[in-house]
Order: structure tokens, then C-alpha cells, then sequence
């Protein structure tokens, strides 16, 4: 489903340059739930950003669902992940200039899916907003906010998912609620699910956890 | 499809979100749209109403004009353009009205009309039944204006020549009149058998004697026109149609329009830097919106796309506000132009300047928002997961010289549309490039010097200086749009300034206030002597010859006249062919003189043998194709006189003293019947009023000009236009305000934050008040210096190239505009940050 070769990232810094990522080789099954996590700088963001094709690698080779992202340029990128990947992100990353419900559209709409209006409806009873599609972010709380922005990531049913902290900026019960809600869908529909945390007991329910520290890969245990 | 779809959908919902900022854009372009909506809508009624009252314009279908009264053959030639119509005469000379009531004098334009004139269009008058009067003999019909400058009233009796008058009413309108003109001499309507009477139609007077043709309805006026026009043009008489009159004025009208409209596009390009600074800051706001789009899997091109339909729709709403203010507007533009423009215009809304107006909207809109949107490519997906990917930078690649390329290339075409001139368009379109250039550089020096802002000033005043080169600062929007609408006004003021001081009456005391001419050679020394009596300082007399050119190189005139075929449009060579020549004789050259080719002869040259040196104004010159050493033959007076081109000439016209298209040298023509001219100083207008009734009132040939009259008439003229520059002009300015509410806003989150933390830290209301008010006064103060500086070289540039005239510089008047412009700005920038002084900043930082 997604692997990673020998996967290098190094930024310039300060006049020399810095690395961020020193060759890191893991595979991931398809379905699979995997927790990444490390200390703060070990590079759990820069590695997430790599294999979902936001940045590119300074070396190495990152495949996902067959597709080598470095023979894709930046628009290719953007197409793969609009039809199979979904994000979800520690500050929730709406929109704010649309609804709720228009946040989970916009997926839908940039691949052109003439059903956006009814998956939205669909997704927004899932998330238990059904009727909070027409507010803004700025008027949901940070839970609320979270659920939308884990609507917007199932919108197009990826078959990958992956979070950043999602739970970073919530309360235990807020936060819970959301971790539910992603592993159901991991649970139902089979969506590949790669979360970046360093919540150990988050880590401890994902199947598989693949630790960094310093940019290089310390262990990857089921 | 599903790109463009999408892009829409998100432009809509964006536009949607924050409306305040997109009626703030959309009221930017408004202004610019509106101001050329007005005056091109006015155009277009313009030119539709002189074409529909092109003949009322010239009062019938043909008019014949000539120097001197008709000959037999001339009348025969007249008799066959008429085909059996109507035919008209009409003299015209220019003469002294007196007023033995009051012994006020004025120079006056004398129309003797024949019966049937007009023969279309209506002729108007107070008492409605004045004009009918007319065929009865003995009466006037006056402009306005002679009953204010002579002290009469309707029914009193006014002196012309050796005639007197009584006055039956004045005009309300008649054919052809632009009453701005009459301000030099105001038009007198005497029956034209009444003409003889005044003793004024002998040698010397300038005189034209016209004959109108109505001809049988159905007749070709064309065909009818050309027929004679020919043998006519030997003749020295021109033929005139209304369809020539038609086009000369809307030649010349819809010109002035067009170059007001420039105006107006100046105000429009001004939004349109509005919008692009506000799609920067657009941009730098929405990244994080962008970035996750990005990751959603928008491609770059849809993002893009989406931003910019989102501009294309500010400039709907601002093309579609701008038109409906600027079609209202048009009503108010015919009384702008009040009195100089000869038809009633129609006024009615056009629907090509209604959809040229939007569509101008959306393109100026798009077109100056692309180049910053173009940086959404570069918004890395990454910055929605990552703070620190937020620094967007913008590489100067390919596609942004295009998109900067595309913008030059639209504001040149935009402009030459305008004004049908690539030379004025480029013109145009580098000096505002300049402006915006200069201004720009003027903020990124002011940026760097309010860093070096010395540490012993007060506190509010470091940090109100600091404000000025902190991040995300707005020096380089503010100075920019309060700089270059102050420099469009200013450049404009300055420009009309310098006009209205040339013409302004020169008070120095040798300099000549009163002009007679029309003076006969025996008269001399009696106006010499009232003039002594009145106390005037001694004149000096100049003689005038009138002559007309036989042969050109050698050429017959007659001959030159039929071969050349009238060039499509410009000079008009059969003009300068045709006309009477007023020259003098002299052997130096005056101070408003300067020879540009050539040499001046020396004293008593004219009295040698062989051809006669004479000197020619340049100008004229380059019209009759001559040169120094060529041959012109003049007919003066019946007697050949041959000559030869000694030197060119550049003259100053604008001098208030006689000039001359050709001077000869003494002698040869000394004794051919002349008239002279005589300059003299008053000093006081009583005086100047007394002098000029004791010539008139003792010889009534001679006619007087009051240069204070002069400048007085040239003054309403060109206040007349600089009101309407002005009034469009305003736009400008009012566009430069928006653009700088826009860029205060933008920065207004920013403030609140800044102001709840100065609070929090112990800051008084009034400390981060007078924070504000350092900061925006300095801008402001800026912005009006460096739009000074470069509005005096704007109009240094326009005054030297169009007008011939150095600079004035109203020291004043600058100084208040800056004062003004300083005042604006602290307005605007605290009005828009006003919640940050108020007590509730924190909760209004919350409800953002």
C-alpha cells in the first residue's frame, strides 16, 4: 500500500545543511493502523509530509498505492492525494472562509463528484453534526471543529488517512471521541490509517508503531 | 470543466465570506469605472447630437466664405451650388460697441444677418420677439455679457462704427455659438442692411462675408458642394457643408473628451494597484486556506483560477457600480462644459460605454490582481502541516514577467483606446509607470530610514516611526495610493496653473495693457495725443499690411490651390494658401522673437535690388513647405512684391503684443495701405476703460482691446476645462482613499494585536493613539512630498511640451495639499483602527 526507501531529507540551515531524515525504509499494508511517533524535532511531521507527497524527498523513493510520487510532479501529487489520501491535522485546518459542510465538499468537488451535497449530509450524521453543516469554524468548538475536518478527510473515501496530532489541541474527552471515530473507519472500510503522535497511549491502539528519533528510524514493532 | 467548476464554486463562497473587503474592492474599481463611464457615455451623446444637429449647426446645408464681398463671378458660382434654393448672406468684423449712456466700450464680433438665417436650428432670444425685430432695421440683438460690460440695458441705445442701435434683446441660443468664445468678443446680430451704416466694411477691417445655401430638399449637398468648390477655391472662397462642421467638432470635442477620459483612466489604474496590493495580503492571509486545499488535491491552476474569478467578480460588482454611478454622472458633465460646446447635447446612456465599463472592470480587476495571485503556485502543501513553510516567496519567473508584461501591455492599450494616440498612450502609460515607480522606491527609503529613527524621541514616537518598517507593514500601499492620486491632481493643478499665469496681465510697468488697432495712417497723431491727454504711458505703433500670396516657388497660388487634393486630415495647406496675410515691416527682431534658421538682414537690406529678405514664423513655414532661400511672390494690395525667405522664426504668441506670421524689412512695403496697431499702459481699469472711449468716441474705425478683458475671457476658458480635468480628477484621489482604507484594513488584525498587547503592558489609550497618528502622519506627509516632487516634474514636462510655458509653482497651495493629504491619512488610519483605542480591543480581537 505505501513504502518508503532509503527516504532522506536534509534542509539547508544556518549555511550548512541540516538533516531531518536519514534513510528510512519501512512498507505498510493496506488497512493497516500505524502510529508514528518519537520526541519533538525527531522528524515524525517532515516523514508524514514525505510519504503523503507534500514534500519531496532530498533522496530515496516513496510509493504509494503503486504510484512512485517522485516520477509525479507537484500537480500529479495533488491529484493522487485528492483521490486517495486523507488528512487530518493537529490545528483542524478548516477552511474558514466556508461552512462545515462546504469544507467536506470541497474534496468531493475538485474531483469533480457530482454527489458532494449528499456525502456531506452522510458524513456530517456520521461525525454526530447533522445539523451544524451550515456553521462556520470560527462558531464550532475545537471537537466540533475536529469531526468536520475528519468528515473532510473520508469525503472521497482514501485509502490512506493520514493524522497529525489529531488530537493535539483537544481535551481527553474531545480527543477520544476523535480517536474513535478514526479507528471505526479504519475498522469498516479498510482505510490505511498513519498517525503521527507522541501520546504513548494513543500509540499503544494503533497495530503497528514505527519510532524515530534524531531522523532515523529506532524500531518498527507490530 | 471540473477545474473551472470547482474554481467558481470556491471564488463565490470566498467572495461570500468577507464581504466588507469586497465592497471595499469593488467601490476602488467603482470610482475609476464611474469617472470614465461619465465621460465617455458624454462622448458618445456628443457625438451623436452634433451628428443630428449638424445642419442646425451651421444654420443650412452649404456655407460659402470669403475675405472680401462677393464678385459677379463668385455670385454666378453661388447661384449653381444653390440649384434654385435659398441663399443667405451674413458679414461678419469684428468692431468697438459704444455706449453714449455710460462711455463704456468693448470689442465686439459684428454679425449682419441677412434674412433667412437661420435656415435650420432655432434662434432663441430675450424678448422672445427680438429676433424678428431684426428685419426691421436699426436694432441689435446682443450676447449677455456686452449688457454687463457696456452698463446697458434692453431698450438702450448702443453706438457701431458710425451707427447707433437700439438694443431688442439678447441671445439664449442660436446655430453654432460657443459662448465660451464670446468671452473675447461678444457676438452683436445687426441687420445685415445696416452693415453699410456703420462705416466699418472699408479697408483694414477684418471682414468675412458668408453666403448660407439651403438647397431644394432631396438635393445631393455634396454633390452640390463639390461642383463649385473648385473654381470657388481660385476664387479665395472656402465651401463649407455640415457635414464638414460635423466632423471638424467632433474632432476637436471628442479629442478634449478622450484626454479627459485619461483622467479618469488614471483613477481606474489606481484601483486596479489597489486590488493588486490587496491580492498580496490576500494571499499571505489565506495561506494556510491554500495549503489545505493543496493537500485536498487541488491542483496549483485551480487554486489559482478560483482567486482570480474571485477578482473577476469584484470587478463585476465594482464594473456594474461604477457604470450605474458613471451613467448618472453623465448627466452632471454637459454643465462642466457649459458654453463650449455649440449643440445641446442629448444626454442618454450609451449601451457600448455600458459594457465596455464592465467589461473594463472585470479585465483591469484580473489583470492587476494576476501578478500577485500567481504566487498561490508557490504556496507549498506543506504549510498546512508545518508553521515554519510559512515565509512565501515569490521567484520573478517566466509566467510573472508575463503576467507584468500583460499588465503593461493592457494599461498601454487601455490608454491608446482612450485616446486614439500610440505617442500620447506610451506617453501616458510611462509617466504613471514612473509615478508608481518613484513612489514605491520613495516607500522602500523610507522603510530603511525608519529604522535609523534616533533613540532620544519619545517613546510614542519611536514606536509610531518603528510601525513604519516592522513586518508586514503598510508604508509601500500607503504611500503608493496616496502618492499617486495626489500626484495626478497636483500634476493637473499645477499644469493649469502655469497656463492661467501666462495669460494673467502682466503688471510690471513697462509692459503694454491696451491694444488699438485698425488705426488709419492719418489718425496717428490724433490718437497719439488723446492718449498723451489721458495720461497713458507713450505708444508704440506698428503698422500691418494685409497682402495675400501670389506664387509659391514659383508657382501660381491659383494653380497651387486646384492641383493640391485636400491632404485626409491636418494641416490644411489650401488654408494657409488662401488666407489673408497681416504682415509688418521692421529691421530687428522683437523679444518674443527668436530665429531658429537663417540670418536677420541688415538695416536698409529692403531697399536694395533683387528679391525682397523677409522673415517667417516657423510654423507657417512647415505648413507652406518653404525654406530659408525660397521665392514667395505677394500680392499687396494689387502690387507683386517678390521675395525671399530669409530666416525662420519661433514666435511666443501668448505675449500680449502684435506678432506676425511674415515680417518684411523697411521699405518695400511702407507705402501700401495699412492700418497700425498701438500698444499702450493704462495702468488702471477706469484709465484703460477712459482711454478706450476717447479713441472710440473720437474714431469710430478703431477698435481696442484691454489686456486684463484678455485674460479675463482666457481664464473662464481654461477654468472652464480645469473644472472638468478637476472634477475627474477628484476620482483620482477619491480612488487613492479607498485603495488606502484598503491597505489600513488589511493590516487592522495586526493593530488589534499590537494594541491589546501595548495595554496589557501598561499603554494609556491616548499613547497608543498618538502611536497611530505619528505613523500615518508620516505617511501622509510623504506620500505629499514625493507626489509633489514628482507632479512638478510631470507638469514641468507637459507645460515645456504641450504649452511652451515654464513652471509655476504655487509654493502654498502645495503645502496645504500635503497638510491635507497628512490629515487624510491619520483620518483614515484611525477611523479604520478605531476599535484598538476603544476599551473593547480584547473582545474585538476574539470575535474575529
Amino acid at each position: 500500500m505505501l513504502s518508503c526507501t532509503r527516504l532522506t531529507k536534509t534542509y539547508p540551515s544556518g549555511g550548512r545543511d541540516l538533516t531531518v531524515l536519514k534513510d528510512i525504509t519501512f512498507e505498510i499494508e493496506a488497512g493497516a493502523f500505524v502510529a508514528i511517533t518519537g520526541p519533538s524535532g525527531s522528524g515524525k511531521s517532515t516523514l508524514l509530509g514525505l510519504l503523503a507527497g507534500l514534500d519531496r524527498p532530498s533522496s530515496g523513493t516513496v510509493t504509494l498505492d503503486g504510484h512512485d510520487l517522485s516520477k509525479l510532479d507537484e500537480d500529479g501529487r495533488a491529484r493522487l492525494r485528492g483521490a486517495k489520501v486523507g488528512f487530518v491535522f493537529q490545528a483542524f485546518q478548516l477552511i474558514p472562509t466556508l461552512t462545515a459542510r462546504e469544507n467536506i465538499q470541497v474534496p468531493v468537488e475538485l474531483g469533480g463528484g457530482a454527489d458532494a451535497e449528499a456525502r456531506a449530509t452522510e458524513l456530517l450524521a456520521r461525525v454526530g453534526l447533522g445539523d451544524r453543516g451550515h456553521h462556520y469554524p470560527a462558531q464550532l468548538s475545537g471537537g466540533e471543529q475536529q469531526r468536520v475536518a475528519l468528515a473532510r478527510a473520508f469525503a472521497n473515501r482514501p485509502k490512506v488517512l493520514f493524522a497529525d496530532e489529531p488530537t493535539g489541541n483537544l481535551d481527553a474527552g474531545n480527543g477520544g471521541a476523535i480517536i474513535d471515530l478514526l479507528t471505526g473507519w479504519n475498522r469498516d472500510f479498510g482505510t490505511t490509517l498513519i498517525l503521527v503522535t507522541h501520546d504513548p497511549d494513543l500509540a499503544r491502539r494503533a497495530g503497528r508503531v514505527i519510532r524515530l528519533a534524531d531522523g532515523q528510524l529506532l524500531s518498527s514493532t507490530a | 470543466m471540473k477545474a473551472l467548476r470547482f474554481a467558481l464554486t470556491h471564488a463565490r463562497r470566498e467572495g461570500r465570506a468577507a464581504p466588507r473587503r469586497i465592497i471595499l474592492l469593488a467601490a476602488t474599481v467603482a470610482l475609476g469605472i464611474a469617472a470614465l463611464t461619465a465621460i465617455n457615455g458624454f462622448t458618445a451623446n456628443l457625438r451623436q447630437s452634433i451628428r443630428d444637429q449638424s445642419r442646425a449647426l451651421l444654420g443650412a446645408d452649404i456655407r460659402l466664405g470669403s475675405r472680401t464681398r462677393f464678385s459677379p463671378v463668385a455670385d454666378s458660382l453661388l447661384g449653381v451650388a444653390a440649384k434654385g434654393g435659398d441663399v443667405a448672406r451674413v458679414v461678419s468684423f469684428d468692431a468697438m460697441a459704444y455706449a453714449p449712456t455710460t462711455r463704456a466700450t468693448r470689442l465686439v464680433d459684428v454679425e449682419a444677418i441677412g434674412a433667412g438665417w437661420p435656415f435650420y436650428g432655432t434662434v432663441r432670444t430675450d424678448p422672445a420677439e427680438a429676433w424678428s425685430r431684426l428685419t426691421t432695421g436699426h436694432v441689435i440683438i446682443v450676447d449677455p455679457s456686452l449688457l454687463a460690460s457696456l452698463g446697458v440695458k434692453v431698450g438702450d441705445s448702443v453706438s457701431i462704427g458710425k451707427a447707433k442701435f437700439e438694443v431688442a434683446g439678447t441671445v439664449v441660443e442660436i446655430p453654432g455659438d460657443v459662448t465660451a468664445l464670446s468671452a473675447f468678443a461678444p457676438s452683436v446680430y445687426v441687420p445685415v442692411g445696416d452693415a453699410e451704416a456703420t462705416g466699418l466694411l472699408g479697408f483694414g477691417a477684418r471682414l468675412s462675408y458668408d453666403a448660407y445655401i439651403k438647397l431644394p430638399v432631396g438635393s445631393d449637398v455634396k454633390a452640390a458642394a463639390n461642383g463649385v468648390r473648385a473654381p470657388l477655391r481660385t476664387l479665395s472662397i472656402s465651401v463649407r457643408t455640415a457635414s464638414d462642421d460635423e466632423r471638424d467638432l467632433n474632432d476637436s470635442l471628442t479629442k478634449l473628451a478622450r484626454y479627459l477620459g485619461l483622467v479618469a483612466l488614471a483613477a481606474l489604474l489606481l484601483g486596479g494597484i489597489g486590488v493588486a496590493s490587496a491580492s498580496r495580503e490576500l494571499i499571505t492571509r489565506r495561506l494556510e486556506s491554500i495549503a489545505v486545499l493543496r493537500c485536498l488535491g487541488a491542483p496549483a491552476g485551480t487554486v489559482l483560477l478560483a482567486y482570480l474569478l474571485e477578482a473577476g467578480m469584484i470587478g463585476l460588482v465594482g464594473g456594474i457600480i461604477g457604470v450605474a454611478a458613471g451613467t448618472a454622472l453623465q448627466l452632471s458633465v454637459p454643465a462642466l462644459l457649459h458654453g463650449m460646446i455649440p449643440v445641446n447635447v442629448h444626454v442618454a446612456a450609451d449601451p457600448a460605454t455600458i459594457v465596455l465599463g464592465i467589461g473594463l472592470g472585470i479585465w483591469v480587476t484580473m489583470v492587476f490582481a494576476l501578478g500577485p495571485l500567481l504566487g498561490i503556485r508557490r504556496v507549498p502543501p506543506l504549510a498546512a502541516l508545518r508553521r515554519d513553510a510559512e515565509e512565501l516567496i515569490i521567484p520573478r519567473d517566466a509566467a510573472r514577467w508575463g503576467a507584468r508584461l500583460l499588465l503593461a501591455l493592457s494599461v498601454l492599450l487601455l490608454a491608446a483606446l482612450q485616446v486614439r494616440s500610440l505617442i500620447v498612450a506610451t506617453g501616458f502609460s510611462v509617466a504613471l509607470a514612473v509615478a508608481a515607480g518613484s513612489l514605491a522606491l520613495v516607500a522602500a527609503g523610507l522603510v530603511r530610514l525608519a529604522r535609523l529613527t534616533p533613540a532620544r524621541l519619545p517613546y510614542t514616537w519611536r514606536q509610531g516611526l518603528a510601525n513604519l518598517h516592522r513586518p508586514a507593514n503598510q508604508t509601500a500601499s500607503v504611500i503608493l495610493a496616496l502618492g499617486f492620486g495626489a500626484f495626478v491632481l497636483l500634476t493637473l493643478f499645477l499644469t493649469e496653473r502655469s497656463l492661467l499665469s501666462r495669460f494673467a496681465i502682466d503688471t510690471r510697468p513697462d509692459r503694454p495693457d491696451l491694444v488699438f488697432f485698425d488705426i488709419q495712417p492719418d489718425q496717428v497723431d490724433g490718437v497719439r495725443q488723446i492718449l498723451k491727454d489721458g495720461g497713458a504711458t507713450p505708444a508704440s505703433f506698428t503698422p500691418i499690411v494685409p497682402m495675400r500670396i501670389k506664387s509659391l516657388k514659383g508657382s501660381p497660388v491659383t494653380a497651387l490651390l486646384t492641383d493640391s487634393t485636400r491632404p485626409a486630415r491636418g494641416e490644411r495647406p489650401g488654408w494657409a494658401l488662401r488666407r489673408e496675410y497681416r504682415s509688418t515691416w521692421r529691421d530687428t527682431a522683437t523679444a518674443s522673437e527668436r530665429v531658429t534658421d537663417g540670418r536677420w538682414w541688415h538695416a536698409g537690406a529692403g531697399r536694395a535690388a533683387g528679391a525682397v529678405p523677409i522673415s517667417v514664423e516657423e510654423g507657417l513655414a512647415n505648413t507652406l513647405g518653404v525654406t530659408v532661400g525660397d521665392t514667395i511672390t505677394w500680392d499687396v494690395q494689387g502690387a507683386d512684391v517678390v521675395t525671399r525667405v530669409a530666416n525662420l522664426r519661433h514666435v511666443e504668441w501668448t505675449r500680449f503684443e502684435p506678432n506676425f506670421f511674415v515680417v518684411f524689412p523697411a521699405g518695400p512695403v511702407d507705402r501700401a495701405p495699412q492700418t497700425l496697431v498701438a500698444l499702450t499702459r493704462g495702468n488702471t481699469p477706469a484709465a484703460r476703460a477712459a482711454l478706450q472711449a476717447a479713441v472710440v468716441s473720437r474714431y469710430s474705425n478703431i477698435s481696442a482691446i484691454d489686456a486684463s478683458v484678455l485674460a479675463d475671457a482666457i481664464a473662464r476658458l481654461v477654468s472652464r476645462i480645469a473644472l472638468a480635468v478637476r472634477f475627474l480628477a477628484l476620482f483620482t484621489l477619491a480612488a487613492g482613499a479607498a485603495v488606502l482604507v484598503g491597505a489600513v484594513a488589511a493590516s487592522r488584525r495586526q493593530r488589534l494585536r499590537e494594541g491589546v498587547l501595548l495595554k496589557t503592558l501598561g499603554a494609556t489609550r491616548a499613547q497608543v493613539m498618538r502611536i497611530a497618528v505619528v505613523e500615518y502622519a508620516a505617511l501622509g506627509l510623504l506620500a505629499a512630498v514625493a507626489a509633489s516632487g514628482l507632479a512638478i516634474a510631470g507638469a514641468a514636462l507637459l507645460a515645456r511640451s504641450r504649452f511652451e510655458l515654464p513652471l509655476v509653482v504655487p509654493g502654498g497651495a502645495l503645502a496645504a495639499v500635503a497638510a491635507g493629504l497628512a490629515a487624510l491619512s491619520v483620518i483614515v488610519g484611525l477611523w479604520t483602527g478605531r476599535e484598538v483605542f476603544s476599551g473593547t480591543a480584547l473582545e474585538e480581537l476574539r470575535g474575529e
